[in-house]
This record gives structure tokens, sequence and C-alpha cells, in this order.
């Protein structure tokens, strides 16, 4: 039956199969296929096409009716950035069948609760545009959707409840207007004038504490960063005072109005929105990160104003497209260049300053960082002639490769993945030479040092040292050349200087562990008058002469260093037993190779993954006096993190263990209790489960004492950024110097940085956090970064 | 029957950490058990590199990605000196499919390096199998690559 519908069809240019007897299955990627593939480039026109896949769609209803429903609410779901294509589509349905409208628009409410149950905020405001949308397409009657729009309202009444999820249902209300505002506003303008009025004064009333924490800029000129929601109702006031007239959003559906006013429209059913519970998670608010304007580009299409309702949707689908097409470098590249703008955009533009802002955003970028260095040579590539002038372009605080770069005003996490960015590309124009009058503590020559160094990481010294001009070569970095004390026979006087000449002729002689010991054993405590018998308790000496001419001698390479790590293992792990042993340990290896940061980080991650130090000492060490000089650089930081990182994927590693052993435990219990059989006693049965048993008792333990382990390595962490950032204000104040050095500026943000990197771990901590570091007491510029990040999920 | 996991097959493509159609032809098993450790693994053979490359510049771009385990240089049999390929292995095969995804293809010492599944490192893999010692592909080539020795082995 439906065989001869398709050969009756006309093809309006759809390359759909005929179709012979085939799998379920293969009938189902089939019509994924095409339904996803529709509004791609095609020869016929878009609304001939979405013709002929109702078309198509209608006849297979009789059989394929919940495949296909499940089908269009997924594109509804993971392709936004398609909205109106679809939504269309839909339209043209209902047209055709009324009932099936009517089921789609349950199933999306079905859809809709399921994600906010399950905390998939983002994906459900994809399904409430969808659905407001749906308006326009005469599916859905727009005094239901004014109705559903004013329970998400009304949410902002709620008592005691989080701000961030009034914030959701506020989003989800105005960020749906762009494409609905016109029609809800002329059926319904007085009680879309009383929503609106709702929202102002939400809007005013919100707490907006968490707003420094996010901006990546830290100055407010050229471009101010807002807050989210500020941004958007701004751009909804503006949409407003243009009466709603939008011109950027593509709407198939006009094309298709004669067919489409005769459909009958369904009622959105009452929708109440589930209530906040202990495990909703609402999504964290943002800062909107703008980097061009109107007058860059003067050549071309004006870009839409910071407040215009163009500029909101346009980086909403470029961000969606991002979101779809993130493996695919290439796909993703040619997807963002074909995004309809009809030259009336400046695209290019657009698109650079949102995946800067994707890269910049704070607590994280949404995809890994390196994909955007990627993503920005695949758009190059295609668009040679004009996109990398785009990235050189931007004026004010933020031309991001070019060391006239004010980065200043930049935020530390924001100049670190700059950084990172930069040193791939290897940009850097040397314009201006201001950095160099400057001490170089302060931002921008300090920025120019980090670049070159990791540039430097990515080839080698020389090439640096070769391409930085002579008037800049003050910033270039160090020979990563290791710093061997008893290298020299001037050397002679130092304490230990024998028995290292012993160790290395011994080392080379490829002694046993044993034999260090024993070298070892003549080295005397400077800390003590006496050893105790073993000789082994804390002796600084020892370690220095050990490590100073291993490390030395295994300085070739990084695959040195780790098979001498490797091979002497018992004697590091002896030396480096008590606390004060690890941080001296990490003291001497900071003292051979602070030239070469970058083996500071692999020895130091070696080594915490091997247990010779644990993850608190490199925290204590790290806010060391010794490593008070280079406790600004971007290495410090990178190693603090990723010691944060592994200890976080230590805890999670060994709750998966336990959770998988209690998983066999339960399957041997079913299987045991299916097989029914009589003899078994007791006594049997527990000796089933004793190994099992004993094993998950251990793993309890382990994940306690990792969890505990976790707990200590943060509150050591906050606790000695207190007491640093209070030795500095208590400093200023008695000595009436201002506060905010760059030292001071960078401080703050790398403890701001802390918190919103790890926020998910640190909730856990709130009430210690609260009760026994971030008290009353403390002084109100600590306090504030505190209160900032409880303002995130408040 | 609505399944708020499911997704589509156009989302799902993922072309860049796809297995290539290389098969190490020194490999102890069969095809089957191959592309089934080539399908777990976290080990790339990273080619094209300069002789010149660095373990420390291969960390440092490779580390990109995520937490690196080990990185072997692959030597000349003869000389012992960097013949311009090297095994790069990951903690998690997740980085180094994100490996496979943005940094093959992209440049390191001014060279676009290519990057593949690898089965694992095993003793002598770290050896160029070029009847001179180094590579395969520089016995042969006729082109003079400045990075790599100069003109290919049969040339000179």
């Amino acid at each position: 039956m439906s065989r001869r519908r398709h050969s009756d069809d006309s093809d309006a240019g759809q390359p759909h199969k005929r179709r012979r007897t085939s799998e379920p299955s293969e009938i189902e990627e089939r019509l994924e296929s095409l339904i996803c593939r529709v509004g791609e480039k095609s020869n016929s026109s878009l609304e001939s096409n979405l013709e002929g896949l109702a078309g198509v769609l209608e006849a297979d209803l009789p059989n394929y009716k919940s495949k296909i429903l499940r089908i269009l609410c997924t594109v509804a779901r993971l392709l936004p950035e398609k909205l109106t294509v679809y939504t269309t589509l839909v339209g043209l349905l209902n047209a055709r069948n009324y009932n099936f409208g009517g089921e789609f628009v349950e199933a999306m409410i079905r859809q809709l609760k399921e994600c906010l149950k399950v905390n998939m905020y983002n994906e459900a405001v994809h399904l409430v545009r969808f659905l407001s949308d749906l308006v326009n397409c005469h599916v859905i009657a727009a005094p239901s959707m004014v109705a559903m729009f004013e329970n998400f309202v009304s949410v902002t009444q709620e008592e005691d409840v989080p701000q961030v999820r009034c914030d959701w249902y506020m989003f989800a209300f105005l960020s749906s207007l762009p494409w609905v505002g016109k029609e809800l506003y002329e059926k319904k303008d007085a009680e879309m004038d009383r929503l609106l009025s709702q929202t102002e004064s939400y809007l005013k009333r919100r707490q907006k504490i968490h707003v420094p924490m996010l901006q990546v800029w830290t100055a407010d000129k050229p471009h101010p960063q807002e807050e989210y929601l500020d941004c958007l109702w701004s751009q909804i006031q503006k949409l407003k005072k243009d009466r709603w007239q939008e011109r950027h959003i593509l709407r198939p559906y006009l094309a298709f109005d004669s067919v489409l006013c005769e459909a009958l429209q369904h009622n959105l059913p009452p929708f109440t929105p589930p209530p906040h519970t202990e495990d909703s998670v609402y999504p964290m608010p943002r800062v909107i990160f703008r980097m061009f304007d109107y007058t860059d580009d003067p050549e071309g299409p004006v870009m839409p104003g910071s407040h215009s309702v163009e500029r909101f949707v346009i980086e909403e689908n470029l961000h969606c497209i991002i979101k779809s097409h993130w493996k695919e470098r290439k796909t993703c590249a040619a997807q963002l260049l074909s995004y309809p703008g009809n030259n009336k955009i400046p695209l290019n533009y657009h698109i650079v300053e949102v995946i800067f802002a994707e890269l910049f955003q704070l607590p994280s970028p949404p995809h890994i960082e390196v994909m955007y260095t990627t993503l920005l040579i695949e758009l190059c590539k295609l668009q040679p002639g004009s996109l990398p002038q785009v990235c050189r372009h931007s004026k004010g605080p933020a031309p991001p490769l070019s060391s006239d770069c004010d980065s200043s005003v930049l935020s530390d996490q924001a100049k670190k993945r700059l950084n990172d960015f930069a040193k791939s590309h290897c940009i850097l124009s040397f314009d201006r030479s201001d950095c160099l009058t400057q001490d170089l503590e302060k931002p921008k020559p300090k920025f120019v040092r980090e670049v070159l160094e990791k540039c430097m990481r990515l080839s080698y010294h020389q090439r640096i040292i070769d391409i930085v001009p002579a008037s800049f070569s003050v910033l270039s970095p160090a020979n990563p050349v290791c710093i061997y004390k008893y290298g020299d026979e001037s050397n002679r006087s130092l304490p230990g200087y024998t028995v290292a000449l012993c160790l290395t002729i011994a080392i080379k002689n490829k002694a046993s562990n044993d034999e260090i010991f024993s070298i070892l054993k003549d080295v005397p405590n400077p800390n003590q008058d006496d050893d105790d018998g073993e000789g082994f308790t804390f002796n600084p000496l020892k370690i220095e002469v050990f490590v100073q001419t291993l490390l030395h001698l295994a300085a070739k390479s990084f695959s040195h260093s780790f098979s001498a790590l490797a091979k002497f293992h018992e004697v590091f792990k002896t030396l480096a037993e008590s606390d004060e042993g690890k941080l001296h340990v990490l003291r001497v290896v900071y003292e051979v190779w602070k030239n070469h940061p970058q083996m500071i980080a692999v020895l130091v991650d070696k080594m915490i993954r091997t247990q010779i130090v644990d993850c608190a000492a490199v925290a204590n060490w790290i806010f060391s006096s010794e490593l008070a000089h280079d406790f600004t650089r971007f290495y410090i930081w990178e190693i603090l993190h990723s010691t944060i990182r592994k200890m976080n994927k230590h805890v999670l590693k060994i709750h998966k263990e336990l959770e998988e052993t209690k998983a066999r435990l339960a399957r041997q219990h079913k299987r045991r209790d299916s097989d029914d059989d009589d003899d078994d006693d007791d006594r049997s049965t527990d000796r089933e489960d004793g190994p099992l048993e004993e094993q998950i008792e251990r793993l309890q333990e382990k994940v306690e004492s990792a969890q505990s382990e976790q707990k200590n390595l943060f509150l050591v962490i906050f606790q000695r950024f207190i007491m640093l950032l209070t030795e500095h204000l208590v400093r200023c104040e008695t000595g009436g110097i201002d506060v905010f050095t760059p030292w001071y500026k960078s401080c703050i943000e790398r403890l701001q940085q802390i918190f919103l990197q790890h926020h998910q771990i640190i909730q856990q901590y709130m009430v210690t956090l609260e009760n026994l570091l971030f008290t009353a007491e403390l002084d109100h510029h600590i306090l504030a970064v505190f209160q900032q990040f409880c303002a995130l999920q408040a | 029957a609505m399944s708020i996991g499911g997704t589509l097959s156009i989302l799902r493509s993922d072309s860049y950490a796809e297995l290539s159609q290389y098969r190490d032809q020194h490999f102890r098993g069969t095809r089957y058990d191959q592309e089934r450790l080539l399908r777990k693994s976290c080990t790339l053979y990273v080619g094209n590199l300069s002789f010149y490359t660095t373990e420390e510049q291969i960390h440092e771009l490779f580390g990109k990605s995520g937490d690196i385990k080990k990185v072997i240089m692959g030597l000349d049999k003869v000389k012992k000196t960097a013949c311009g390929f090297c095994f790069v292995e990951y903690y998690a095969r997740g980085d180094a499919e994100n490996a496979m995804r943005y940094i093959n293809g992209t440049r390191l010492d001014d060279r676009i390096i290519r990057t593949d599944w690898d089965a694992g490192f095993k003793e002598g893999r770290q050896y160029g199998r070029g009847r001179s010692g180094g590579q395969v592909r520089d016995e042969y080539r006729q082109d003079y690559d400045a990075g790599r020795g100069g003109y290919g082995k049969t040339v000179q």
C-alpha cells in the first residue's frame, strides 16, 4: 500500500530509496537519515524538501508512528540549530494529521518532564523553545503557551528554593521570546505585559554576588561583561520596543502559511514545574563574553548590537553547532561557516567570538581546550583570506594574540587559556615595547614571558632566542638546564660533596638500592646531634645529596628521569617517609630544575603516582616560602590543579571498584536465589559471600580514607591561601599601601579558580569551610570569594 | 517509548577516532585480536616527526589531551638515535581519542604529524624496520627532507 503511494508521489528532490521489504531497524535508520538531512544543502528548495518529507512521513505513519515520534522528539532536543526547520515539518504533519500533532505534543511534554527530572536543563530549554515555535506553526494554541509561561514565571514566587532554579525557568521563558514573542503578544498582550513586569521585578531583586567570579575581563571597557540574564532581558526589552520585529531567524513556516493556518491547534496540557528536590542541580549562571562590536570590520556587514536579539540568536545557534559537531572538526568548521547569514552579518567575527567565549568560559569550557585551537585552524583553512585577520583584529583589552594586549584586564584563568592557545599558534607580534620598561611582575610582560616559555616547550630554547627581538630578550625563558650544586670542583667544601661523588660513581656502575643506602649512611644529619640507630629519620642533607645527584645523572630526558625514579624507588620512599621528607624532596627537585618548569611538573606527577610524595605535600610545597618567587607562574598552578585532579580521579576509581564489587555480590545473591537449590545451607552461602564481603569492607575503608585525604588536601590549600592573603592584607594596611597589587590580584583569582574548577567536590565541604575556615572573622576581601562561590548554586 | 538517552547517528559520527586501514604486519596474533586491542588501546603511534623532535616536545603537545603515562621515542636500530616516530601512551582511552581528534594532523616542529591507534608497545617495537635502521619510508623516498636525514637511504 505504502509502496504504491511512494511511486505516485512526485519526487520533490528528496533522495529517498524505493522501499523493498527491509529490516525494521533499516527503516528506522532511513527515516532518521531523511529527517536529519532535511535542511542541508540540496538542489531543491528547503520548502519543497520539507513538503516532500512531510508527504513521506505521513504515508509512513500507519506503520512507523512511534519511531517517527521518537526521532522528531530527539531532533527537537538535540538539533536546536535547526529548530524552525523541524517545527515547520511538525506543522505540516499536524495539518495533514491532527491526531499525530496531538501525540507529538504529548510526547514532547513527557520528554520535557523527564529532562527536568534528571537535571538535563540545557536540553530542556531547547524543548521549551521548540514548543513555543510550534505556536508559529499553528500546532499549539498561543493562549496555552502563555499559560505554560505563566507557570514558569510563577516559580520565582516559590519560597526557599535556590535562585538558580528560578533563573532557569526565567531563562526558558525569555529565551523563547525571540521566536514566539510576536505571536504571543498579538494574542495575549495583557498577560504578556504582566509576565514581563514580573520578570523585571524578579531580575531587580535577584542576587548577583556570583558575577565577579565569572568575569573574564576585569575592566568594563570596551566590552562590558554582563550577567547572562541581565543581557537577555535587555535584548528582550529592545525587541519589545521594536514591536517584536525580528529579522534574523529563518522561518520556513511562513512559506506554508496558507496550509498551516487551516490546521487545528492543540492546547498544551497545564504544565506544573516539577518541585525542587535535594537532587536537583540547576545550570550555573554565566557571564556574556564579548570581544567585537559594530566598530569592527567597517568594510563588511554591521555586527548586531550587544542588546539586539539577533546577537542572542546567532550566538545560541553557533554554540549549538559546536555542541553538535565537536568530535568532527572539519564538519564543525563547515557547519559554522555555512550558518545562514545571507551576508547580512559578519559571520567570521561571530564565530571567533563564540569560540573564545567558550574557551574562556568559567569554570571550564564546554569542550576540551585543544578542540578550539584545532577548530580555529580548520576554519582558517576554509577561509584563509578572512578568518586569520579576525583573530588578530580585536582592539581594546582583547587583541588576543599580540603583546599589545593589555592582559592586566584578563583574569588569570583567561590568561592561562589564552596562553595555551597562543603557544599552539606561536603567533605573537611584538608591537609595543612598553612591556619592557615595566616591572616584570606587571601583567603585560608576565603574560609575554609565559607565552614564550610555553612556546619553548613546543619547540626548543634556541628557536625562541632567535625569534624574540633583542629588545625583548629580558622576557625570554631561561635555558632549561639542570643546576647541580655538587658539579663543580669549586663546590668541594659543601657538606655532602664527597658522598655525592661516591654516589655518582656507584649509580654509574649500576649500584643496587642497598648499596645506595649504605653510601648514604655516612651523611651526617645537620638537624640532630645524634642519629637514631637506623639513621633514617628526616635528614635533609641525605635527601639533598641523593636527589641532586640522581636527577643530575638522569637529566638527559624525561624517560631517563622516570627510569631513575623507578630504579631507586625504595630509596626515595625511605628518605621521604616523613612529611618533612616529602617536602624536602620537592624542594630539591625545584632547586635542580627551576629553569625547566616542564621537568618539575612531570617529576612531581610521577612522584605522586609512585607515592614518593603525596598530594598534601605538593600543596604545602607550592605555598612554601621557597617557591614564593615563582608563586604566580602558570606552571605552579598547572601542577596544583593536576595534583587535585589526580586526587579526584583516585577517589572516583576506588569508588567505582567498590560499586562494582557490590554489584558482583548482588549478582551472586541473585544467582543463588534463582538456583533454588535445597542443598544450600547457611554456612556454605556465607563461605561464598565471605571473600567478596571482605573485599567490600576493605574497599569501603579505602574509599573513606581516600575521601578524607581529598578533603584534607582542599583544606590545606584553602588554609594556606587564607594565611598568605591575610599576611598581605595586614602588611598593606599597616604600611598604608594599596592592597590591589598585581600579586594580590593574581592570588585572589587563583583562589577563585580552585573554587570554580573543582566546585562539585568542594560543595561537599561547605559546612566545614563555613565553620572552620571562611568564618565571619575573616577579612572581607577573602570572605567575598567564598560568598561569590556560595552564590553560584544558591 | 521515549528514551532521553537516545541520540542521532549523525551526532555519533567520530571519524577521527576510528581505526585506520593500517594494520601492523609484525603483529603476533590474529587480525581479530589485533583489532580488539586497537579498539581498547590507550597507545598512539605518532609519525612524520622530525629527527630533532624531543620527548619533551611530544609530552607538551600530547599532554593537551590528557595525562600521559609514557612516551617512547622511536630509534634507528643501528644508530640508536631518534628516527622520526614515537609512541604515546595515555592512562585513559578518552584522552587518546581526543588526541586523535585534535592533535592528529596538526603541526609539531613545523611538520604535519600523523597519529594512529597502536595495539600496545612491546620491546623491540621502538626500532625502525628499514634495512638501514631507520623507518621503511626513509629507505625509498626520493625527496629531500632536512628534518629526516636528507634524501632517502637508497638515494644516498
